[in-house]
């Protein structure tokens, strides 16, 4: 029998896990992303000049992450499945992780929940929980990968987010999908992920209706992206070829940040 | 006729005289900078999920925080992986790799090691490496290509699951990119040294000769 390790997620524990959330807290001066002085002081001294200011040198890095969203839109194959896991391989616990703390995510009642559809789609009508919860579902054990580096594997079913654009009569030569929630969250997905065969319209978490901590009623998993693309308390999606930005892309987080 | 001739002899002598050609030095100057901004950005996004029980101090960092961290990480690696690419290629092609990273001996390396710890090597000859040096510059190479590619596995875990896998998984993965990026931390403070205690050694990198 091998002994259980300490933790495990390398690197991770649950009280780091809520520092780090805490240190994700969004405040005005983290939206210059530069602005440790630090950061520009080493790389005036790398430059052995002054000519780079901060401005100049963000401009400069969200061009290149432009580009890498080209260069990873290019390279990103609709056909190639994310890695699937045996039950066995599941972390347990699977991480909470947010801007908040779980305490304070949102609680929502599915009586005064509705999914809203809008933007280049045939019918608009808005969704209940219980529609939703009638079409076609399936499941995936696939591996959730945080922007900060760590990793979990877990066990996400709900609908093809495919067939339901597909239900719903949406262009899918359109952009993006833009995805709202509950609490504010925002995000853009481009359609090529989308249509992914493993992106989903999520209900259930390891086989039980969604806890409030992994996004309920809905969250939107998809496989293929880091894990601050996979929106949680969904309330609105929008079809649309405008980029509308999303809560951590407009701080700075890479957009496409595809896996 | 005897004077062009003689010419012809100055010009070449002053040619076998450059250790290292305008290419290697660009690619060499051009790489420390990609791999310092690479290691300081690397250092803060490590910091956002540690490995093991340390975090790097943030004023040895780059970036202000993670997502700026991996803003220039991500734009660094193209300088990185570009020039490591014109560099590696040229290496092979123009036969430099050949004549000056090999043979390595077990031997020899045993006996440069004892020479240059007891200050008896010998540095008269910048265009000759000596075994050990042998060593650590074939060494390093090999350590770079395995941190781009195991960063690239890290960075595509889906699109290039193939990597990945090679590399053992994501997680495992993030071990070896780690530990990769350590040996070139460590090789670079000992490179540093070494050129600070061979002063010539560095004005060869810098004029050639």
């Amino acid at each position: 029998m091998i002994r259980k390790p300490k933790f495990i997620i390398p690197g991770v524990d649950k009280k780091l896990l809520i520092k780090d959330a805490t240190k994700l807290l969004p405040d005005p001066a983290r939206r210059r992303f530069l602005a440790g002085g630090a950061s520009l002081g080493a790389l005036t001294l790398l430059a052995g000049c002054d000519v780079i200011d901060e401005s100049s040198a963000e401009t400069f890095l969200s061009k290149i992450s432009k580009f890498n969203d080209w260069v990873q839109s290019a390279i990103f194959n609709p056909n190639a499945l994310a890695p699937t896991f045996a039950e066995s391989a599941i972390t347990k616990p699977f991480p909470f992780n947010a801007y908040y703390d779980v305490d304070d995510a949102p609680e929502i009642d599915a009586k005064d929940w509705e999914l809203e559809v809008s933007g280049l789609v045939d019918n608009k009508k808005s969704w209940k929980l219980d529609e939703l919860y009638a079409l076609p579902q399936e499941k995936q054990i696939t591996r959730h990968i945080c922007v900060e580096g760590w990793s979990a594997i877990g066990s996400w079913t709900g609908a093809r987010l495919s067939d339901f654009l597909q239900r719903i009569g949406a262009d899918t030569k359109a952009k993006y999908v833009w995805f709202r929630c509950a609490e504010g969250y925002t995000s853009p997905l481009d359609m090529a992920t989308a249509l992914h065969p493993q992106t989903q319209m999520t209900f259930k978490y390891a086989d039980q209706i969604l806890p409030k901590a992994y996004g309920y009623p809905m969250k939107i998993r998809v496989p293929t992206k880091l894990g601050f693309k996979n929106p949680k308390y969904v309330i609105a999606m929008e079809v649309t070829n405008e980029y509308k930005g999303g809560y951590w892309e407009n701080q700075g987080y890479n957009s496409f940040s595809g896996s | 006729m005897s004077t062009i001739t003689a010419g012809h002899q100055d010009v070449a002598a002053a040619t076998t005289k450059i250790i290292h050609p305008v290419w290697v030095r660009v690619c060499h100057w051009t790489n420390a900078f990609a791999m310092i901004l690479m290691v300081m950005s690397g250092w803060q996004i490590y910091n956002a999920s540690p490995l093991f029980g340390f975090v790097f101090p943030r004023s040895i960092t780059l970036g202000g925080w993670l997502g700026g961290a991996l803003l220039w990480h991500f734009a660094a690696m193209w300088l990185l992986m570009v020039n490591g690419l014109v560099y590696v290629t040229l290496g092979f092609v123009t036969g430099r790799f050949r004549r000056k990273l090999v043979p390595i001996t077990p031997s020899g390396v045993i006996a440069d090691a004892k020479a240059a710890l007891t200050g008896h090597l010998a540095h008269d000859d910048l265009s000759k490496y000596n075994s050990v040096q042998k060593l650590l510059y074939a060494g390093i190479i090999v350590v770079a290509v395995i941190i781009v590619l195991s960063g690239l596995s890290i960075w595509k875990p889906v699109q290039l699951q193939w990597l990945t896998a090679l590399f053992g998984g994501y997680d495992f993965a993030r071990y070896v990119h780690f530990a990769a990026m350590a040996a070139i931390v460590a090789f670079f403070v000992i490179h540093v040294v070494m050129a600070l205690l061979v002063p010539k050694s560095l004005r060869t990198m810098i004029i050639g000769r």
